[in-house]
């Protein structure tokens, strides 16, 4: 009997089915925050009697004989930068500590009206600016696997809840890698789609031409359910796809058969050697399942740090100009506006956000914009055109997520620039507004997970979800052997 | 990678102190002594990272500001809903007579 | 958006014809930047209601009050009227971008406008005023307007001195489109008289009412002074114009202290300059810690605008008749100057369309034109009935006294036919040989006027015109009678 938590699909299908309450599963994961989550500090907000409402609610509507919904009964955690309203939404930050959205975002109408169950809003790094959640202004999470480690970042608080059982799927948002990151170091599946493919309305922005919202979830299957339940066309957005949700649960079981997969040979260097060695494994699987391996070259790719640390602090200097204490949110009392607007984001920021700030706002300023913002927004372009010509040759890529397992708390807090280089191999793909997903792939260093990135071309997300379905049946099928082979 | 220090600070540092009490007083931030000292050694650490950059050829190169092809997204000139009064009001930090209150508007070019 | 300053002097060769504004050997150099709100029903970004006058905070959603997590998304209606008014004014429509600019102020939201800068949706067009000056209109773009503030507190509601502020963000996202001109203006007069045009055309296509004086136009002027001949000056913009006349006013004022510094080797200042209509001034506001940097870049939330030929092109065809062509038809029938006080007048009122009615009915143009210069309300007669009276008034069968009380009547009544009215009210057109007798006595009985006015006084004609008008009782006819002393002179 497999001790692996049970899938979001079969929990609603149990739901739907009336096998299953919906007020018992959620009772089920709230024991469990209950217990360990002041140990992990996943959650910012656990939202216990709201949960347990809208239980009743979804068990009402099917002995109504009503459907409630794909996600119907399944608890998720949402990341504390998706707008709910009259809830708090803090960024983990103390200058929206209490601040309740007059709205919801897109993504949570969407998952509510799917019949899911929230559970809690989740820890991040402040404002989605880290790599390991410990820029938090309500503490760090811990990794569940190894809780003096870190989870990843910023997403960590939804990448451990469902690592930990307290929530069967969650919502992050990925920017640099901060979904991908976080799923690879605690052992879950994450998903960073096609730019556009998921509303951004609702979602407190970071990088306006880099957020997507995407879901953790323990199995392919389960983050291809949430995916699609989120994705798709909203007018509210102007920037998102013009197509309805995108379509992965059909063809996720066809294989990889004829697939060419890319190995980029001039891929920038720094994986520790068990990540190396877990990738190499991953190349082998997917060849021994009839994928064809083909090399290409990016020697753009290096560059992609350089010009996302440019980009994406200009783009967040500017979304986070509105924090000034008039409307909403904290305000440090002053003598006059100017100064209010000072003391007010001086006390409310952390250091990360203000140097994120500082490094922005420098690269768009006047004098200085051409050799910062310009010239970064056209290494995009070479990165873009780099992965054009990838993709002529491969159907999809293949790349460590993380360079190493999860570190120690710690380790990285007081170097900045060694924390950025955790999102060496994600970044590319935000720039280009490409998906990409980050899949356990087995055990490296310290017993801790590793998770291998699949990268595919703009609107081929189903394509990488084939990839990483192999690559999930080719882990299940070892572990099957090893149980029974031993 | 992976040894990157700032613990390094480069020959010539790529940003001033004084650019960077300007940038900190253009994002209305607040940095004591240390504090300056301290950004304008990381921030100078972070930019001489970035200078491999300087180097490429981008001579011609299109830049790229959105991974988006879209063009033409429009909407109709339809009302939509408001959102409640009260409700934004009860989020404000001051409010007077349904308005939002601030202190003396000074040193602000009208 | 500053002016980028063309050394072009000439820049259209017809308008060296005209007169300049000059001051101790000064000339003056204007350039207008006018911000106009649209008559749409929801705002640029936003589907909240674009209106004025609600309780503060109801026009507001989360674009509006730049909640996190909102998203703007734009108005079609707001493209299609800047692109009617930037084909009115003789643009390029092109495809363009917005982008942001960043700067801290209260009633700025988000704390950044979305506006347009590298690439606006209208570029290098013109507006000509009624005397044939041309204007060049160097580009036109969409932006979002601010909330309001209140000054609580102060003297007389200024910011200066005040105790705190109150913002309202009802008005916050209306769409603006901000129209620049080159700086081609010479002239006070052509300044206000720019304004005056640009508001006929937005009124005639429908992009706006703008009301200077209700805030849906607001002027801006970019003044300074040169030798001519010379290269460009430093300027000052002024703001706070709140009407046509402020705007003149506000100029030579301007140019005046320009001069001055000028005289005195001081340099100008580059600033902006807030005009006070109280004591007929323009102030330096409190100067900003640092120069603006806006930061511009373009705005990721939003995607490229391209509207393409059909649309652009299906607009054009839309487009109502203009002023300019609306005065121009008035004097091909009437032989006056299109920018003639009387053609001017009856445009602007819109009752254009009726003299071209009388003419089309066979009445006569010129006459029809004055009358309702004087008499507004004859617009609302028959065209047929003011026909019929302008013939008889032309042919001589009324004098223009007579037929002025004619269509008095006419007005009363709704309308009426000339002739009956004419008979009822006794009026007999007067023969030549009666006025001329009456011009013989008159003469005779005025021989020391009449002497000055054979001297070339014009002005003795007064007294004896004045003389056989009373002796007619007012039934001369003006002309005729200043024709009979005319010949007589000779």
């Amino acid at each position: 009997m497999s001790d692996q938590p049970t899938t979001a699909v079969d929990l609603a299908r149990n739901v739907r089915d009336g096998v299953a309450k919906a007020v018992d599963i959620v009772d089920g994961y709230l024991a469990r925050i209950d217990e360990r989550d002041d140990e992990i500090n996943a959650f910012n907000l656990v939202l216990a009697d709201q949960a347990r409402e809208r239980a009743a609610e979804i068990d009402e509507m099917v002995s109504l004989g009503r459907d409630p919904g794909p996600l119907a009964g399944v608890p998720v955690g949402l990341k504390d930068n998706l707008c709910t309203r009259g809830i708090p939404t803090t960024c983990s930050s103390k200058i929206l500590a209490d601040w309740k959205p007059p709205y919801d975002a897109t993504v949570v109408t969407r998952l509510r009206d799917a019949g899911a169950i929230f559970v809690g809003k989740t820890n991040l790094d402040e404002f989605a600016m880290g790599s390991s959640t410990e820029n938090s202004a309500f503490g760090p999470t811990k990794n569940p696997l190894d809780t003096t480690r870190v989870p990843g970042g910023s997403s960590g608080g939804s990448a451990a809840a469902v690592a930990a059982n307290f929530a069967a799927v969650s919502f992050g948002s990925d920017t640099g890698g901060s979904i991908r990151q976080p799923a690879a170091l605690c052992g879950v599946v994450g998903v960073k789609p096609t730019y556009g493919a998921v509303s951004r309305l609702g979602l407190i922005a970071f990088g306006s031409s880099l957020d997507q919202v995407g879901p953790f979830a323990h199995t392919v299957r389960d983050a291809a359910v949430a995916l699609e339940t989120i994705s798709g066309h909203d007018p509210g957005d102007s920037t998102s796809i013009q197509q309805g949700p995108l379509d992965l649960s059909p063809t996720l079981d066809l294989g990889v058969a004829g697939l060419r997969v890319g190995r980029i040979t001039d891929l920038p260097k720094g994986a520790s050697p068990d990540v190396e060695e877990r990738l190499e494994a991953a190349f082998d699987a997917l060849r021994e399942a009839g994928a064809e391996i083909v090399d290409v070259e990016m020697p753009a790719f290096n560059y992609g740090l350089t010009a996302y640390y440019l980009i994406a602090p200009a783009e967040a200097s500017s979304n986070l100009a509105r924090f000034d204490g008039v409307r909403f949110g904290m305000r440090t009392p002053a003598p006059d506006t100017n100064s209010m607007y000072t003391a007010t984001r001086t006390d409310g920021f952390g250091t990360e956000v203000k140097r994120r700030i500082m490094l922005g706002t420098y690269a768009l300023s006047a004098g200085y914009y051409d050799a910062y913002y310009g010239r970064a927004q056209k290494v995009r372009r070479l990165i873009a055109n780099d992965f054009a010509a990838a993709y002529a040759k491969a159907d999809v890529l293949l790349t460590p997520a993380s360079p190493t397992v999860a570190f120690k708390l710690g380790d990285k807090a007081s170097d900045p620039l060694a924390m950025y280089l955790c999102d060496t191999y994600t970044i590319p793909s935000n720039l280009t507004g490409d998906p990409g997903m980050s899949v356990p792939f087995g055990i490296g260093e310290h017993g801790l997970p590793v998770g291998v990135q699949i990268l595919a071309p703009a609107l081929k997300d189903d394509v990488m979800f084939r990839a990483a379905a192999t690559l999930e049946r080719h882990m299940q099928n070892h572990q099957d052997q090893n149980v029974s082979g031993s | 990678m992976g040894g990157d220090s700032l613990r390094r600070v480069p020959d010539v540092p790529k940003i001033s102190a004084a650019d960077v009490s300007k940038v900190a007083t253009l994002a209305r931030l607040c940095l004591t002594d240390d504090e300056l000292t301290t950004a304008t050694a990381e921030l100078s650490a972070m930019l001489d990272h970035f200078a491999d950059i300087d180097a490429l050829d981008l001579d011609g190169v299109e830049p790229m500001m959105q991974p988006t092809p879209l063009a033409n997204v429009m909407r109709e000139d339809v009302e939509g809903e408001t959102l409640d009064r009260d409700e934004v009001l009860g989020q404000a930090p001051l409010v007077e007579d349904g308005r939002f209150r601030v202190p003396p508007i000074l040193g602000i070019q009208e | 958006m500053s002016i980028t300053y063309v050394n072009d002097d000439g820049y259209y060769p017809s308008n060296e014809e005209h007169p300049r504004w000059e001051h101790e050997g000064y000339e003056l150099v204007v350039g207008l930047e006018v911000h106009v709100e649209l008559a749409t029903r929801t705002k640029l970004f936003s589907s909240a209601p674009n209106r004025f006058g609600d309780e503060p905070n109801t026009n507001i959603d989360p674009v509006t009050l730049g909640l996190p997590g909102a998203l703007p998304v734009l108005n079609r209606q707001a493209v299609e009227l800047a692109i009617r008014l930037g084909l009115a004014l003789n643009c390029t429509v092109q495809k363009s971008t917005f982008a942001r600019k960043n700067y801290f102020y209260p009633d700025m939201p988000k704390a950044y406008q979305i506006s347009q800068y590298d690439e606006p949706i209208n570029i290098d067009g013109w507006l000509d005023l009624p005397d044939g000056f041309r204007v060049g209109i160097e580009r036109g773009h969409l932006e979002e307007d601010t909330g309001k503030s209140t000054h609580v507190g102060g003297a007389g509601g200024r910011i200066h001195g005040s105790d705190y502020s109150l913002i309202d963000f009802n008005r916050a996202g209306v769409p603006l489109v901000e129209i620049v001109s080159r700086p081609d203006i010479r002239h006070p007069e052509q300044a206000k008289a720019y304004v005056t045009e640009l508001r006929g055309i937005l009124v005639a296509v429908g992009a706006s009412d703008a009301k200077m004086e209700e805030g849906s136009m607001r002027v801006d002027a970019n003044v300074s002074v040169r030798k001519p001949g010379a290269d460009f000056n430093t300027r000052c913009e002024i703001k706070n114009v709140n009407s046509v006349r402020s705007l003149g006013r506000a100029i030579e004022y301007e140019a005046r202290r320009q001069v001055l510094l000028h005289e005195a080797g001081e340099p100008v200042t580059q600033q902006t300059r807030h005009w006070d209509e109280n004591d007929g001034r323009t102030h330096t506001l409190r100067s900003k810690e640092d120069a603006d940097d806006y930061r511009y870049f373009l705005e990721p939330d939003l995607v490229v605008v391209d509207p393409g030929i059909e649309w652009i092109e299906a607009v054009r065809a839309a487009l109502p008749v203009l002023p300019s062509a609306r005065r121009a038809g008035l004097a091909a029938i009437t032989g006056l100057a299109a920018n003639s006080e009387a053609i001017m007048v009856v445009t602007d009122r819109g009752h254009d369309s009726f003299v071209v009615d009388v003419a089309k009915h066979g009445g006569d143009a010129s006459i029809t034109l004055k009358h309702l210069q004087q008499l507004p309300e004859a617009a609302g007669v028959p065209a047929e009935d003011v026909a019929k009276l302008t013939t008889m008034e032309a042919s001589g069968g009324l004098t223009a006294t007579q037929a002025k009380q004619v269509l008095a009547d006419m007005v009363d009544a709704g309308g009426g036919d000339a002739e009956a009215i004419a008979t009822d009210k006794g009026f007999e057109a007067m023969g030549n040989t009666e006025l001329e007798s009456m011009v013989d006595a008159a003469i005779a009985a005025q021989p020391d006027a009449w002497e000055k006015f054979c001297a070339g006084e014009g002005k003795a004609m007064g007294a004896l015109v004045g003389a056989i008008m009373k002796a007619s009782k007012g039934q001369a006819d003006g002309k005729a009678v200043t024709a009979l002393l005319n010949a007589k002179k000779s």
